[in-house]
């Protein structure tokens, strides 16, 4: 029986580590993802979870006791936000070279400076090649569904790779939504206990982690991981498949709205996708062929797939919530625009940068990049290929 | 441990195995087994490493010198480290994921550099949250891992490659961090400061009261690098001891608060005796340069003065 509440983000995130009861959680404040620690602190406080909690004095620190409790054969997770993410980025490399199943809760928030604590990528997409699996939300119930797939997907000996659930700061994570959420014992079945292969405290087994290794080695390990983390894709699917039975809610590596017969179609991550979507209701209500593409899984990148998604369209709005500082394209655009063209198919696009900072991106905004896309595919206008929208005059 | 003998740990099963890497007659290493001998048979341990030279050498893909589980993850993180591995058997033990009756302690080991350093605020962060683990800090002065710069427990004057002794300059300008005084702030249950003596029966006895006294303990163990200080390499047990008679490295204890006194040399010796068969100080014995000397002992001095005053209180 699903339970129809009211919480945000951080609440379904809460509610769901709650709901797994996992073994070790060492984290560090941080707005917006503050609230995830607290209310574990208080579940643990109050005897509702076994849950050891380690309040350590850095996030540099939290991701590397989040390793050493993994490493020693518990399930183990963080959550963090923006600069956090930033102070943990060698310890993020760690936990994916040596293989540990953690999970980490990033509230998305923008990075410093000017220091800002609003909602944007720039955290997210900085750690992207850090070798972590990526799952951005929509929604307070991505976020919570999210987290519950974020474990089986981690621990899978297939993968064995950790896994970051990504949802917008304060936009999703603050804000409070109605939500539908699981009993507690279908989602103990469906996460299930951890069981290691080798770990520190395994009585009389004893392993070494985290070697020195010479050019002889260290390039196969490279490989091996990023083999792992292609292989997550199947994993990624049969996981999201399994949740569908138990929640009848159905994921898969992105959403595909009204995208069927669509001319224009706007590729997006995360909350604003809601927006997009009201913009694309009302655009269809004119006649226009406009839909969605919602990324949800963006590492390991579907490349194929989404190129797949695409290629029947006339153009595409690649939109990016972070600068590259590159004059040439966001992590999205980049990624999409060489997918396309590795594959030869022949889609126009133009790349945008919103909402960064907290910058509000509306209904308006969706209108006037799908009128531009139009413009430039049948007016034959020239559109700049990498641009922003919702600067100030 | 009233009955210590030499003789019987030695014959101790090894834990850490010949065949790593490290320099011959490196302290570091005499140090690490030295730890290691005080561990009780039976027992299970985790060993944390942070980067350094004992980590490079000693756990080299795809060997490994180390008997017992053995975590290396960074540089500046063996304390946080090993506080998530011991949190993790706390939360397994709760749980009945690990049988009752097998018990693990908790040992890392960090060069000066990850510990007086970089590794300082994760090392202060475990000490403060009350792990039950041993951080030893093998010190020798220098990062001797990346070729001999100064760390912050590089003693005076030493002649580092960051610290060069030139025509202007007489090697490191700063004294030494007094790193065991600053964790025995933190009112941690055990801090130790110890070194190689003929028997080893002190730093044993340090090492057995730290990983056996529950909570957060620390072991600072002065261990010579042959190549960072330049000496005669088969002289280190003569250098140690001019270390502790020269009062440059005090052996002592701080048990619950209590500042205990572990070694008084029954003469003190100038500080010249310890500072002339070491070549990074070299450049102390020109001519002239005899008020730098005048400057050490002071300043060893005024140490081993505050010391005193707090053992006798």
């Amino acid at each position: 029986m699903a339970i129809k509440d009211r919480m945000s983000g951080n609440e379904a995130v809460a509610y769901a580590i709650k709901q797994i009861n996992p073994d070790v959680m060492p984290a560090f404040p941080i707005t917006p993802s503050t609230e995830i620690p607290q209310m574990v602190s208080n579940y643990i406080a109050n005897g509702e979870i076994e849950t050891e909690f380690i309040p350590v004095e850095s996030e540099h620190s939290a991701m590397s006791a989040t390793i050493g409790a993994e490493a020693a054969g518990a399930r183990s997770l963080t959550a963090t936000s923006s600069a956090g993410l930033a102070l943990m980025w060698e310890e993020l490399l760690l936990a994916a070279s040596n293989r540990m199943p953690c999970v980490l809760a990033l509230v998305n928030r923008t990075l410093s400076g000017p220091i800002n604590i609003n909602c944007d990528h720039s955290d997210g997409m900085g750690a992207r090649d850090t070798g972590w699996i990526q799952i951005y939300a929509e929604n307070n119930q991505e976020a919570y569904d999210n987290f519950l797939q974020a474990y089986p997907i981690a621990e899978d000996p297939r993968v064995h790779l950790p896994v970051m659930i990504c949802q917008d700061g304060f936009i999703t994570s603050h804000a409070v939504e109605n939500i539908e959420l699981m009993e507690d014992a279908p989602v103990k079945e469906f996460v299930g206990e951890y069981c290691p292969e080798e770990y520190l405290l395994n009585p009389g087994k004893p392993v070494a982690v985290g070697p020195y290794s010479v050019s002889n080695y260290a390039m196969e390990a490279r490989k091996n991981q990023a083999d792992a983390l292609l292989a997550a894709k199947k994993v990624i699917l049969e996981v999201a498949e399994k949740y569908e039975k138990i929640s009848g809610r159905k994921y898969g590596f992105f959403e595909e709205y009204r995208t069927e017969d669509a001319d224009y179609i706007m590729l997006i991550i995360g909350s604003a996708a809601g927006t997009a979507k009201q913009a694309v209701d009302d655009l269809r209500d004119q006649g226009k062929k406009v839909g969605v593409l919602k990324l949800r899984v963006f590492r390991p990148f579907p490349a194929d797939e989404i190129v797949e998604a695409l290629k029947n369209c006339k153009a595409v709005a690649i939109m990016d919530r972070t600068e590259s500082y590159n004059g040439n394209g966001g992590p999205l655009g980049s990624e999409v625009c060489a997918g396309l063209y590795r594959r030869k198919a022949d889609v126009a696009s133009v790349n945008y940068i919103y909402g960064l900072a907290g910058r509000d991106f509306t209904v308006n905004h969706v209108y006037d990049i799908f009128a531009e896309l139009e413009d430039m595919v049948e007016n034959g206008k020239e559109v700049e290929q990498f641009k922003y929208i919702g600067l100030r005059d | 441990m009233e009955n210590y003998s030499l003789k019987e740990v030695m014959n101790k099963p090894e834990r850490l195995a010949p065949g790593h890497r490290m320099c011959a007659g490196c302290g570091a290493t005499i140090g690490v087994r030295a730890v290691l001998r005080a561990l009780h048979e039976g027992d299970r341990a985790v060993i944390g490493n942070a980067t350094g030279c004992l980590e490079v050498s000693s756990y080299m893909y795809p060997y490994t010198a180390w008997e017992d589980s053995y975590i290396h993850n960074a540089f500046e993180n063996a304390g946080a480290t090993l506080s998530g591995v011991e949190t993790a058997y706390k939360v397994l033990k709760k749980r009945g994921r690990l049988p009752e009756d097998e018990t693990f302690k908790f040992i890392t080991f960090g060069g000066d550099g990850g510990t007086y350093d970089i590794g300082f605020q994760s090392l202060s962060g475990a000490m403060e949250r009350g792990h039950d683990m041993v951080y030893v800090c093998y010190d020798n002065g220098a990062y001797m891992n990346t070729g001999i710069q100064r760390s912050s427990a590089t003693p005076m004057y030493a002649d580092t490659t960051t610290t060069p002794a030139g025509k202007v300059s007489n090697g490191k300008p700063q004294y030494r961090k007094d790193l065991a005084a600053i964790i025995a702030d933190h009112n941690v249950p055990y801090v130790a400061q110890t070194t190689f003596t003929r028997d080893f029966k002190d730093l044993h006895q340090k090492a057995e009261k730290a990983i056996y006294t529950e909570g957060s303990a620390f072991l600072n163990i002065m261990t010579p690098c042959p190549r960072g200080w330049r000496y005669d390499t088969p002289d280190i047990m003569k250098i140690v001891q001019l270390a502790i008679d020269t009062c440059y490295w005090p052996m002592f204890e701080v048990d619950h608060g209590v500042w205990r006194l572990t070694y008084e040399p029954k003469k003190k010796l100038p500080i010249e005796e310890f500072l002339r068969p070491q070549g990074r100080f070299k450049h102390l014995f020109k001519p002239g340069n005899e008020h730098l000397i005048e400057a050490f002992q002071a300043e060893v001095d005024r140490r081993w003065e505050d010391l005193l005053y707090k053992c006798a209180r």
